[in-house]
């Protein structure tokens, strides 16, 4: 019987993660999977990144995760999403192929040293009279013995597949449900609730007519998410292949509505709340009964596959009208069904059980990451698995956990909305969530994030020191540019109107020059020689740095104050029957999530301000008491 | 922690009405006021019942006054504590007393809105309720009052949701164009569709603004300065003003040596009258130090009632008080009418409306000089009904101000062509600005907007 350090139970997007980090941290881990082929298997469309989840998987990448390395590998499009927005809002999303991402994961895991991986299903959880987790017992009878061990079992948990008017117990992809592992977790004390997603049908590349729709490539610059693939290893833009845009057709609306009845949703049959954010287009339908057509985009899924998926219509119809559902879109007449839609629904755990550091608060060294938290995205499940894998493996090393804040990192809010609010849907990232999105930009992820995962061990020696590098490049730039001054020359001014920009009448630094809205860094060029080791990420950084410092500035100090709160730690097992004054729902709300903060503590629903300023003035009090 | 101190204070104002209540909030109220009444055990009686008996020093066993008390347990009381209420009627001492008698026993003296400010921490009211329930406690008129009372149950919440939803309502397209950038059924918030948008959200912040500034005058009082020269009439037209012989009048130069002051209720606004000394002039030359503080008096003045006499001809003092004032709210008036005319204001150039003609003596003219103060602070036509309308409270406005000086840079982002996600920061602030009023914050409304606006997701 073997022992390890760290056992990781599921292979997904989270599990990936949970699993490679502790392994690179230098302790023993053991990934159990059903089967060793699903690993960072995509189930759903294999598009990664976009809004927030873009900037998510550049956080993962900052930290030494691999979700970024292993697109960049992978990926079949690259788009930069809202280029004429700000730079708080760039993000990029990747269209991955759906064959190549899991076997180019599966290789890196398989290759790593200290990482070792069992096909099995675990159908226990052991917990010492402590409550500190002992390891887990598989199918089998077998005992594997372990110090920390992490859940990331996605939709796997009691997951029955529904359509139509018929559910089956089993897993996406007819892969094998995990049922022992709910009860289980039940007797341990864990609350769990119901959820629903789904994934709508795939047709044949060759069986679309592509002229009845709009064609929608990716961009026609090479782009990476990691900060560590160098530009020669970017996918060639011109290998790219597209996607395509149709909608739904007034016969199509008549269809569905004819056949309510039929839908698994509308039957009654489901239980989970399903996301808002990935409704069936029977749900659309429904809500917005007056929207005359919907957006259906058609995404190439491999370049060894011949799968298209029809995102936009997530359905539990039963197969004979999605036949005739999907062959009522413009293009799709005749479209070819290689597989039907489906909804699922499975059991999450209720993540308010769970402390920021996704250490669960009743089993001490059981850790839960991923979908079964009650989130839905590739990126959220693997933001949330390289934290879960990291905290596991400084918690077994005894060095202190690592959390992020919500000013730091979208992965920061992700896991404290978690944590703090709990949800009732699949929560989804949106950049909305964020404060400070202005602050947790694409460009300075790298930035924000990268010390900690240096601090942590995850980041080695070389791309330590060309991040160094990075950051003193940019000193130095931002300084140049400030001692550099123009003068109203009639020469620079010609140049300065060709731009075009207006001319100048006293003499300014470059810098100061920069913030004119027209103005780029490659302008620049004419004025002063450009330095040659300059790179292209830290141009846009110094770009950014100066055109936005004002708005980034005055994020910066809203971050700060709040932060002050965010430093007034509370102690683990605070007692809130003995804080006076609490308001009843407060006290409840508060003894249930236990904040670690005062800052964590003020974001809890329920808990009003006049609650955390008693609160403050308690820990006082227990303060001077000593 | 504070809230474990029992609190007492007079609750009614001193002086004002025939019954007086003393009111004890705390965890001790019951058992302290028990301790000096005479009458049912208080500690065995049902919650909100009254109770009949005498307050008595139980150190001398004096009885003090006969009361009615009320009991009232927690948590069902307006500060969620228990709560006593002392009612007794022996007039200003005999309720100094029995306070005096709850401190002795351990109480201590609330400071003024503490009641108020337990209510809000114990979770009882929100905060712009709070404030409202602040505002209560100075209202000086009924309008204030009513103003004040529209807050409570709600109007000053209601009136900021209204406009907050429109903020909210830009501000989530924006999003669905930064979270579902090919969601093509929102239209692009451009800069260009933003700005009219904003524009007319600060518009409508003004507009509150200005309500509130004419909220405050409701509230407060406008501080009125009578000032003219010696002799010319200023008592008594604050006498008229007042209906009662508030300054002395003489026909001697120099009668009022100081200020003397009054509060006049003129339709729904309220007159701080403040009479001054007249302005002395000796051989033309303008006495220096009486200029000097009649410019103080008029500087602290919201309104400045210029007096001249009809039966004199202009004097340099007079010039000089016309100059001085030129962009205040001010009004010159000319009195002792009833006399023959000397004075020529030709060359001064004065408004007609900015001219009242009164008699201070006969009593006329008077009504005119009312109509034509309330039509300076535009309020001729305030109906009750206009003023539930307003922000009343100095935090409120303060807030709506921040909202505004948002928009405003917002605005300015947008003259720099700024991008819209980096516009958005300042919206967002004005957003957060106007849901502080309410005390809470809601960061979800904004996503629940999202999704019920838009048809969103894959
Ligand atoms: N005929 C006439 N006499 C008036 C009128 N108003 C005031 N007087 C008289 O003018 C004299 C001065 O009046 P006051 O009110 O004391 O004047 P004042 O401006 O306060 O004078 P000082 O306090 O000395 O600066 C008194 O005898 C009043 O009776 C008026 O409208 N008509
Ligand atoms: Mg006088």
């Amino acid at each position: 019987m073997k022992q390890y350090d760290v056992i990781v139970i599921g292979g997904g997007h989270a599990g990936s993660e949970a699993a490679l980090a502790p392994a690179r941290m230098g302790l023993q881990t053991l990934m159990i999977t059903g089967s060793i082929e699903m690993i960072a298997h995509m189930p759903c469309n294999p598009s990664i990144g976009g809004p927030a989840k873009g900037i998510v998987v550049r956080e993962i990448d900052a930290l030494g995760g691999e979700m970024g390395r292993n697109t960049d590998k992978t990926n079949i499009q690259m788009k930069m999403l809202n280029l004429s927005k700000g730079p708080a809002v760039w993000s990029l999303r990747a269209q991955a192929d759906k064959v190549e991402y899991p076997q180019a994961m599966q290789e890196t895991i398989l290759n790593q040293k200290n990482l070792a991986v069992l096909e099995a299903m675990v159908e226990e959880i052991l917990v010492d009279e402590a409550q500190q987790v002992t390891g887990v017992r598989l199918e089998t009878g077998d005992i594997v013995e372990a110090k920390a061990v992490i859940l990331t079992t996605g939709t796997y948990l009691k997951s029955q597949i529904l359509v139509g008017h018929t559910a089956t117990d089993g897993g996406p992809s007819g892969q094998r449900a995990s049922m022992g592992l709910s009860g289980n977790l039940q007797a341990l004390g864990f609350d769990l609730f119901r959820l629903k997603t789904g994934t709508p049908a795939r047709v044949a590349t060759t069986s679309v007519d592509y002229t009845k729709t709009t064609i929608q490539p990716g961009d026609d610059v090479p782009r990476t998410f990691s900060f560590d693939t160098p530009m020669s290893e970017a996918k060639n833009p011109d290998d790219q292949l597209p996607c395509y845009l149709t909608y739904t057709a007034p016969e199509t609306h008549q269809i569905i509505n004819d056949n309510l009845g039929e839908s698994a949703m509308y039957s009654g049959m489901v239980e989970g709340a399903g996301p808002r954010y990935c409704p069936s287009i029977e749900d659309k339908l429904v809500r917005f009964a007056d929207k005359e057509r919907h957006q259906i985009f058609l995404e190439p899924e491999s370049k060894h596959t011949p799968e298209i998926y029809v995102q936009g219509f997530s359905t539990s119809m039963p197969h004979d009208v999605q036949e005739q559902m999907l062959r009522s879109l413009p293009g799709l007449e005749n479209c070819e069904i290689i597989r039907y839609a489906y909804a699922i629904e499975y059991d999450a755990i209720v993540p308010t059980q769970l402390w920021p550091t996704l250490e669960t608060k009743k089993v001490s060294g059981l850790f839960s990451a991923g979908q079964m938290n009650g989130t839905s995205g590739y990126e959220e499940a693997a933001g949330q698995g390289l934290i879960a894998g990291i905290n596991a493996a400084l918690k077994v090393k005894g060095e202190e956990q690592l959390v992020l804040r919500r000013d730091e990192a979208y992965i920061g809010v992700l896991i404290d909305d978690l944590v703090t609010k709990g949800t009732d849907e699949p929560y989804r990232l949106l950049t909305s969530r964020a404060e400070y999105r202005l602050l947790l930009r694409h460009d300075n992820a790298d930035l924000r994030l990268r010390p900690h995962g240096i601090r942590v061990g995850l980041i080695d020696s070389e791309r330590k020191a060309n991040f160094a590098m990075k950051v003193m490049m940019i000193e130095m730039e931002l300084a140049r540019l400030q001692t550099l001054r123009i003068t109203p020359k009639a020469a620079t001014n010609a140049y300065l109107q060709t731009i075009p920009t207006a001319a100048i009448r006293d003499g300014i630094s470059l810098y100061e020059l920069m913030k004119r809205p027209e103005i780029e860094y490659h302008h620049l060029a004419p004025l002063m020689p450009i330095p040659a080791h300059l790179t292209a990420e830290v141009i846009e950084q110094v770009e950014v740095q100066i055109k936005y410092e004002g708005y980034i500035a005055k994020a910066m100090r809203q971050a700060e104050r709040v932060k002050d709160l965010e430093s007034k730690r509370i102690p683990m097992n605070l007692d809130y029957a003995q804080v006076p004054n609490l308001a009843n729902e407060a006290r409840q709300k508060l003894g249930e999530i236990r904040p670690l903060t005062i800052g964590q503590a003020s974001r809890i629903s329920g808990v009003n301000p006049a609650d955390i300023s008693i609160l403050m003035i308690y820990l006082k009090s227990l303060k001077r008491s000593v | 922690m504070y809230l474990t101190e029992t609190i007492t204070a007079i609750a009614t104002a001193i002086g004002e009405s025939a019954i007086a209540i003393v009111r004890l909030s705390g965890p001790e109220a019951i058992t302290l006021a028990n301790e000096v009444f005479t009458g049912k055990d208080l500690t065995t009686v049902d919650s909100h019942t009254i109770q009949y008996g005498h307050i008595k020093d139980p150190k001398t066993a004096t009885i003090i006054d006969e009361v009615l008390v009320s009991v009232f347990k927690a948590p069902r009381t307006f500060t969620m504590e228990d709560m006593v209420e002392i009612n007794c009627h022996g007039g200003k001492i005999a309720t100094q007393r029995i306070l005096r008698l709850l401190l002795a026993q351990g109480a201590r003296l609330a400071q003024p809105g503490e009641f108020t400010k337990r209510a809000f921490l114990n979770g009882r009211i929100d905060l712009a309720q709070a404030e409202a329930v602040m505002d209560v406690i100075h209202a000086k008129t009924e309008d204030a009052l009513k103003m004040a009372v529209s807050g409570v149950d709600g109007k000053v919440s209601q009136l900021i949701q209204t406009l907050r939803s429109e903020v909210l309502t830009t501000l989530a397209n924006i999003e669905v164009n930064i979270d579902y950038p090919e969601y093509d059924d929102a239209i692009e918030m451009s800069n260009h569709i933003l700005k009219p948008r904003l524009e007319e959200v600060q518009v409508e912040l003004e507009k509150i603004l200005h309500q509130a500034q004419t909220g405050k005058i409701i509230r407060e009082g406008i501080a009125t300065a009578i000032v003219g020269r010696p002799n010319v009439g200023k008592s008594s037209l604050l006498n008229r003003l007042l209906q009662e012989e508030r300054a002395i009048v003489t026909d001697i130069a120099g009668t009022t040596r100081d200020t003397v002051e009054g509060t006049l209720r003129l339709g729904h606004i309220v007159l701080n009258l403040v009479d001054t000394a007249g302005i002395r002039e000796t051989a033309d030359v303008v006495e220096a130090i009486g200029v000097e503080k009649s410019r103080q008096m008029i500087e602290q003045a919201q309104l400045v009632l210029i007096v001249l006499n009809n039966n004199e001809p202009l004097s340099d003092v007079d010039r000089e008080l016309v100059t001085m004032t030129a962009d205040k709210p001010r009004l010159v008036l000319i009195n002792k009418m009833d006399l023959t005319n000397q004075l020529d204001l030709t060359e001064l150039q004065l408004a007609e409306n900015e001219l009242v003609k009164i008699s201070a003596l006969e009593d006329w003219g008077l009504n005119q000089l009312e109509g034509r103060i309330q039509q300076l602070f535009d309020l001729a036509d305030f109906t009750s009904e206009a003023t539930e309308n307003f922000v009343s409270n100095v935090r409120h406005i303060g807030l709506i101000e921040q909202a505004s000086q948002s928009i405003q840079a917002a605005l300015e982002g947008i003259a720099l062509e700024m991008p819209v996600d980096l516009i958005t920061v300042d919206i967002q602030d004005a957003w957060q600005a106007l849901g502080e009023i309410l005390g809470e914050e809601a960061k979800t409304d904004l996503i629940d907007e999202l999704f019920s606006k838009f048809c969103l997701g894959k």
